[in-house]
């Protein structure tokens, strides 16, 4: 895992003591809430229904033991016992009190953590695939270049006022499961018949009001220039980008109006400026921070099989546990979506739970989805047993990963001031429906994604199944959508029809389930793959007739 | 329909609704507002102690107030996921 140097650690120093002033000069009353809020907001602190939130960055997901066991302490200390892990791999805490805030950001800074740029309209945090390090399938590992964006993009002077809000994805696999598609910027790192390593550079992707898919604005970048053709896009954007209308600000906007190939050829342009500046880092400073990043240290003796005479045991394996690319090892998926729970919230003692199971099992590492659930990305195959039975003890041993109930919600009007609708009570309720894990696992793969209002922090858009909640004059109600994925073959969900009340959407989905269990082609064919053969018509036939 | 007077405290973000003569973490304490409301809410912005002052519509009567749209029920009795957090003074089940 990287590690904090002297510059990085001078950095948050002062920028906490900074915002420590800022907020002591607000409790003073020195400056007004007008004049605080854009500072608090780019500290990662919002005003919610209930209280202040703290928005807390989690670089590409990934945590040390001791980082996790902070954020179990941040919630115990100064909030109420509990987190909740987001879809861009950052936690919430959903109480936190100003007067107490200079303390918390204190204990945070101690473990090379932060809240900045978890907000305001800058360069957010920089989001990877959760199995980085550990999938077969990669060419390497993509958070090295992660972290040279979080250098590259932490309080960059130029990008700190862009005309909106930037959202950064890096993958290193054919398999997406970092949706980078739908990112301003996506990144795929891949390897060149020469065996050099190179990204294919997507852009203009994105969710919330105009759901686009990013389009590949250069096929091939070599990876030691990579940082100069992201500013070079980031400069276009931001001399281009529209500040007249936050709602047409994004740089997909602005990639849609001049088209991809005049997008690509003014970037191509301004790269051309920059590239012989030495704006690059160095190759000294890839391999330091490469070296940061290098395996621990696999057993090569590990046993490569599995006791799974257990037969809850091998039910989560088959759900939650994958290939890793060391014999020996296996990836573990630690659902955050248990019976009855909250998509994404864990308690402090599950939080500290899980950390000292990633100390005990998992070389001390944990990551965080975009789906809201957590991963131990090294684990060998002789100790998941133990560590399923650590899990459980918490309640934290769902085997439900990519099923019905695995579904992400964002904190909707149960806590958000952007919302509409409530999310996490239709999520709740659509889970019940299907609580039985049999029913679940016969259905099989299905994405169901749920969004508070349009801004789409619930990811609907790319939900096999999407809900967004609106609001019907003053009361809640919700839209359907079909057909989304945030996976390598990316699509949008479309709406099927007219919209429903809180109850009315779970019968909806149910009648969906049904129809799809009626008309898929087999036992693997999923509901995405049995929506993309259909069409809609016979779906929306199967809700709203009759 | 009556009017109440809510907003968030500075300090620690707490929703808090106006008595008539200091604020209450619990809507059953509210006091309704008539045409004072206003120039009263313009008095709490200049102050700068309370956060997001607004006047919501409600029904019911003094003690018993019910926020006409969920978002305010959903802050008047806390999350409605979280019983356990709920304020006291409003059931969540009335979300």
């Amino acid at each position: 895992m990287y590690r904090y140097d002297q510059y990085d650690q001078a950095i948050v120093d002062a920028r906490v003591a900074e915002f420590k002033d800022q907020v002591a000069r607000r409790l003073r009353n020195e400056i007004t809430e007008d004049q605080f809020k854009p500072l608090r907001l780019m500290n990662g602190l919002y005003l919610q229904l209930h209280a202040y939130m703290l928005r807390v960055a989690i670089p590409y997901g990934t945590l040390s033991g001791t980082q996790m066991r902070m954020l179990a302490h941040i919630a115990r200390k100064y909030d109420r016992d509990y987190g909740h892990f987001t879809t861009r791999q950052n936690i919430q805490y959903n109480w936190i009190k100003l007067e107490q805030f200079a303390d918390l950001l204190d204990d945070l800074s101690k473990v090379e953590m932060h809240a900045f740029q978890t907000s305001g309209n800058c360069i957010r945090n920089i989001s990877s695939d959760q199995f980085a390090g550990a999938a077969a399938d990669e060419v390497a590992d993509p958070r090295p270049y992660a972290e040279l964006l979080r250098q590259w993009s932490t309080l960059h002077p130029e990008f700190s006022f862009l005309p909106r809000k930037f959202k950064i994805a890096v993958i290193a696999s054919d398999t997406d499961r970092a949706a980078i598609q739908l990112h301003d910027i996506g990144l795929q790192l891949r390897r060149n018949d020469a065996g050099e390593l190179g990204f294919r550079v997507y852009v203009g992707g994105g969710m919330g009001r105009t759901p686009v898919i990013g389009s590949v604005v250069r096929d091939w970048i070599p990876v030691g220039q990579f940082l100069s053709y992201s500013e070079a896009i980031l400069r276009v954007y931001n001399r281009y980008g529209r500040r007249d209308n936050i709602y047409k600000a994004r740089i997909k906007i602005l990639v849609n109006e001049l088209g991809i190939e005049e997008f690509s050829r003014q970037v191509e342009a301004e790269w051309a400026e920059l590239a012989p500046l030495g704006l690059d880092a160095p190759q000294a400073e890839y391999d330091r921070i490469i070296a940061q990043f290098a395996p621990p240290a696999f057993d090569p003796a590990a046993p490569d099989d599995l006791d799974l005479s257990d037969p809850d045991f091998a039910v989560w394996v088959s759900q939650n546990v994958h290939p890793h690319k060391a014999p020996g090892y296996a990836i573990a998926t630690i659902s955050l979506k248990p019976k009855r729970g909250i998509p994404g919230d864990a308690s402090s003692a599950q939080i500290d739970a899980v950390a000292d199971l990633a100390t005990r099992y998992a070389h001390d590492e944990i990551r965080v989805t975009h789906s809201q659930n957590l991963v131990l990305a090294h684990v060998k195959k002789a100790d998941l047993y133990a560590l399923w039975q650590g899990l459980d003890a918490v309640g934290l041993a769902t085997p439900n990963l990519d099923l019905v109930s695995d579904i992400i919600a964002c904190p909707g009007m149960d806590y958000c001031t952007l919302a509409n609708a409530r999310s996490i009570p239709i999520a709740q309720k659509i889970a019940a429906k299907f609580e039985d894990l049999e029913t679940q696992r016969d259905i099989g793969e299905l994405k169901i994604k749920v969004s508070g209002c349009i801004n789409g922090c619930g990811h609907h858009h790319a939900g096999h199944i999407g809900i967004l909640g609106v609001d019907k004059k003053g009361e809640e109600a919700y839209q359907l959508l079909l057909g989304g994925s945030g996976a390598e073959d990316t699509s949008l969900a479309k709406i099927l029809g007219p919209g429903f009340d809180e109850n009315g959407i779970v019968v909806a989905v149910e009648k969906l389930i049904a129809f799809y269990r009626g008309a898929r082609s087999g036992p693997d064919e999923r509901f995405l793959d049995t929506y993309r053969r259909l069409g809609p018509a016979p779906f929306k036939d199967a809700v709203y007739a009759g | 329909m009556p009017r109440i007077l809510t907003g968030n405290r500075l300090e620690t973000g707490d929703v808090l609704w106006w008595t008539g003569t200091d604020w209450s973490p619990l809507i059953r304490d509210a006091v309704a507002i008539g045409d004072e409301g206003e120039a009263l809410v313009a008095q709490l912005v200049a102050a700068e102690r309370i956060n997001d002052p607004a006047l919501i519509d409600v029904t019911g009567e003094p003690g018993h107030w019910l926020p006409t749209t969920t978002r305010e029920r959903v802050r008047a009795s806390g999350p409605s996921v979280r019983a356990d957090l709920a304020r006291g003074s409003l059931s969540t089940e009335v979300i």
